[in-house]
């Protein structure tokens, strides 16, 4: 029986102890001694949020095919079991050997969101590893993964090495690498610099930053020769045939994904300006209907979870949604299996499908418009016109319907009073619409309407990426304004709003686009105990605004000043494909209020056609 | 058709919930294609049933839970189907086919057997368990409830007492009708005898769970035959 890290006394003193004792259904065992290389992949935040992330169970999957390696997990340990290992020096763990993480060869951490860059500091502190690349010896290499790296910069002094892309590629590359390095017992420098020269691999010890006078960049360079100046993401091109884990990992504990995930394509046709997620993803690339159905059966029969999710962006783009949906319904009803849908475009077909897999009375219809009016649906792309939303809406209701979700940001680039009036003149003309469609005899009740806004935040590598962005308190305004004009609509009492509060927002501008310079910021607000920011409850901005204040920098230097076209942006050495010439194209048209066609429609030359695949290099 | 299974727990899977423990053999189930028998509706669930939730923390060489499957063909050989997909920390022990009039072993739980383990030092002296459960007319407790205190005897709820292999064995109440936590017990012996409780220096472990006929205690393993 294994012997776990943490004593009985503090297990049976903690929340949710399951946490921390690693056996879970599909977790793998090696022996240590048969092994060269020992890999810890971890998620910054809590054990529930971590298990749920499918890119970590991929390469969980394929690390622990290598004989020669044994792949482990490790997440942020809760508040309270924090505290006891802080108490007591006991160092922080993998879950499957519960070995001490400093003995580890790697440890890769995927950075999903911006607000747990401070848990990335609490993992490493509670394994006792200097926090600063350079002070490190012989501790684990400490590798950077996830869409968060797409601009690297305010993590870059706390990392050895960051993987830009899709890890399926070259991890075994850099495996091999340090395999060989680590029999020569070579030094970490040159283990750093080789692993550089592999493509994907930013090993930002490598790079000089300097700052001009006004505190943009004046140069970002390789300090060395064989370093190269730009980094090309790694992407998986045969998604069709690559690799799935059909034995994903199965936790005791309710994972907030708590199902089998079936990732049915990567990247998206529709090239929304906002969406970071639809340009660095690029291009577009499905796996094959055949497989998915097979790894399905596999994966239901493998876990067996009671749940199976459709994974992608833009789900209903995929060719062969009705053959895969109809599949599952037919083989999830005999084996009393749920499906859970992403949000799809609403028709007649997802209707259908819906109100076979949903009890109606409970559903609701999402719409995400982003924007209230068309002009600003026109500004960020969203290609989606007031039509097609109460065209579905009139559908969903005569099929039964009468909650819909209605999701809308504030703070887009130039943002208007009438826009934001347009959120709540939208929301009433679809609670109309039912008011219309439906006889008040066949109404069950009043029809449910809940909008809700986010705030707009800039990020790396989208057309939006020189905007400015809104204050707390301009936030705060609109919000109010919104709230406002939502009360003087005739069906008021049918809608709902909810906002999100602006602080949180703040700071995910400022560490989405910000520089090395912001690393010593997450290191006070860190020291100042701040962790799980990404937990409202646990949030406590007055850490942040001391520690932006004590290592004097500006707040609105990263978020409302207005990027220069030419200026060099922290994030400018990385190709995504996708080109700065595209980008500011969009840039320009967003603010000339025109649409560009997606993908299928046809092609707008991004450039993410050099990788040979996508819908435009296809046709 | 109704199946009581038995199973132990032990290791680290303690530290696993009962209501997770619920979750993870209605994967198990899947996992080793019994054929159990949904309910209706849009989100249909096992027909599942466990007798009595374990503490977290105790370990157990008696846990039961009932089940109910569509015929008696697709079941054999169940017993090892089941047990390959268990980690470790779980071990089926046996699958009983249950008579149709059975009642459930929820239902019928009265009374559960714990063995206490001291990790350092000992405690349970025979002398000892007897003056506090012999000698004692009644055991008096207070009983902290969500609104009040309760001060309630607690003897009747005790059933036997007594030293095995240098811990204790105790059976108690257990079930909807009367339950009594072993920790009770324990808290009560201890201040009994002026000995400090020290939590991390015990473990529980539940050796069985029993129903009562004609008051006699009868083990839930009892019941049915076995496949």
């Amino acid at each position: 029986m294994r012997k776990l890290a943490l004593k009985d006394e503090i297990l049976n003193r903690v929340e949710k102890p399951a946490r921390y004792i690693g056996n879970e259904v599909n977790s793998v065992m090696k022996d240590k001694k048969q092994i060269d290389i020992r890999f810890c992949m971890c998620f910054p935040d809590v054990y529930e949020i971590g298990m749920s992330h499918l890119g970590i169970q991929i390469l969980y999957d394929m690390f622990n095919q290598r004989e020669d390696v044994w792949c482990e997990r490790v997440y942020s340990p809760w508040i309270d079991a924090h505290e006891e290992m802080k108490k007591e020096n006991i160092p922080l763990f993998a879950l499957e050997s519960q070995d001490p993480i400093k003995e580890f060869d790697f440890l890769g951490i995927t950075i999903q969101y911006e607000m747990c860059y401070t848990n990335i500091l609490q993992i490493l502190d509670l394994s006792k590893i200097p926090l600063f690349s350079k002070e490190r010896e012989e501790e684990p290499i400490i590798i950077g993964g996830g869409p968060c790296v797409y601009n690297p910069e305010p993590l870059a002094d706390f990392f050895d090495l960051f993987y830009i892309g899709e890890g399926e590629t070259v991890y075994y590359r850099l495996l091999d690498l340090y395999k060989e390095h680590k029999k020569k017992k070579g030094k970490r420098r040159d283990f750093l610099k080789k692993a550089a020269q592999i493509p994907g691999i930013y090993v930002p010890s490598f790079y000089h930053v300097s700052y001009k006078e006004d505190g943009t960049i004046q140069s970002f360079l390789p300090v060395e020769d064989g370093i190269p100046k730009t980094v090309q993401k790694e992407l998986e091109m045969n998604l069709k045939e690559t690799y799935y884990p059909l034995k994903p990992v199965v936790p005791f504990l309710r994972a907030t994904q708590d199902r089998v995930v079936l990732e049915i394509q990567r990247g998206c046709i529709r090239g929304c300006r906002f969406c970071q997620a639809g340009m660095i993803y690029r291009p577009v690339r499905e796996r094959k209907v055949d497989k998915l159905k097979e790894y399905a059966s596999k994966m239901l029969k493998n876990t067996g979870y009671e749940e199976i999710s459709l994974s992608s962006l833009s789900s209903s783009d995929y060719s062969h949604l009705e053959e895969l949906v109809s599949f599952l319904i037919d083989q999830c009803k005999e084996q009393g299996v749920n499906i859970s849908l992403p949000s799809l475009r609403i028709d007649s077909f997802s209707l259908d499908v819906m109100s076979k897999i949903q009890d109606i009375r409970k559903s609701s219809l999402t719409f995400a418009p982003e924007a209230g009016s068309q002009r600003l649906r026109n500004v960020i792309n969203k290609g989606l016109t007031e039509e097609e939303i109460l065209g579905g809406a009139s559908l969903a209701f005569k099929g039964g319907w009468n909650r819909v979700k209605l999701y809308f940001m504030l703070g887009l680039p130039t943002e208007t009073k009438e826009d934001m009036y347009g959120i709540a003149i939208l929301s009433d003309k679809i609670a109309r619409i039912y008011y219309e469609t439906i006889p008040k005899e066949e109404r069950k009740g009043k029809v449910q309407i809940v909008a809700s806004t986010s705030f707009f935040i800039p990020k790396p590598f989208t057309p939006f990426q020189w905007a400015k962005m809104d204050t707390k308190e301009e936030f705060v305004k609109k919000a109010c304004l919104v709230n406002s004009a939502m009360k003087e609509q005739l069906n008021r009492k049918s809608i709902k709003y909810n906002w999100h509060e602006p602080d949180v927002s703040q700071l995910e501008g400022v560490l989405a686009r910000g520089d090395r310079r912001v690393g010593k910021v997450i290191l006070s607000a860190y020291k100042k105990g701040s962790i799980f920011d990404a937990w409202t409850e646990h949030f406590h901005e007055s850490n942040w605004l001391e520690a932006f204040s004590e290592n004097h920098i500006s707040i609105d230097f990263y978020n409302t000043r207005e990027r220069d076209l030419d200026e060099i942006l922290p994030w400018d050495f990385i190709d995504t494909g996708v080109t700065k010439e595209f980008l500011k194209r969009e840039w320009e048209k967003a603010l000339k209020e025109q649409e560009t066609p997606n993908c299928k429609e046809s092609c707008s030359g991004c450039g993410a056609r050099k990788f040979g695949g996508g819908v435009c290099y296809e046709n | 058709m109704k199946i009581r299974v038995k199973f132990t727990k032990y290791g680290v899977m303690k530290y696993v919930g009962h209501l997770d423990m619920m979750r993870y053999f209605q994967k198990a189930i899947r996992r080793a294609s019994i054929p159990i028998v949904y309910s209706e509706g849009f989100s249909p669930h096992q027909i599942m049933s466990f007798a009595a939730p374990l503490g977290v923390g105790m370990e157990s060489k008696g846990e039961y839970m009932d089940i109910e499957v569509t015929s008696l063909e697709g079941i054999e050989g169940g017993i090892k189907r089941l047990q390959e997909t268990m980690v470790e920390g779980i071990e089926i022990l046996s699958l009983k086919k249950l008579p149709d009039s059975e009642k459930s072993a929820m239902s019928q739980v009265k009374r559960a057997a714990y063995w206490v383990v001291q990790r350092e030092g000992k405690i349970f002296f025979p002398e000892k368990i007897k003056e506090f459960y012999m000698c004692q007319e009644e055991i008096i407790v207070t009983k902290q409830t969500k609104r009040s205190e309760k001060i309630i005897d607690i003897k009747p709820m005790i059933y036997k007492m007594e030293e095995l292999k240098e811990g204790l064995y105790m059976e108690v109440a257990a079930g909807s009708a009367e339950n009594i936590k072993p920790e009770v017990v324990l808290k009560a012996f201890c201040s009994f005898h002026n000995i400090p409780y020290v939590e991390k220096n015990i473990q529980i472990i539940r050796l069985d769970l029993y129903t009562e006929k004609d008051g006699m205690a009868i083990s839930l393993g009892e019941a049915g035959e076995l496949l």
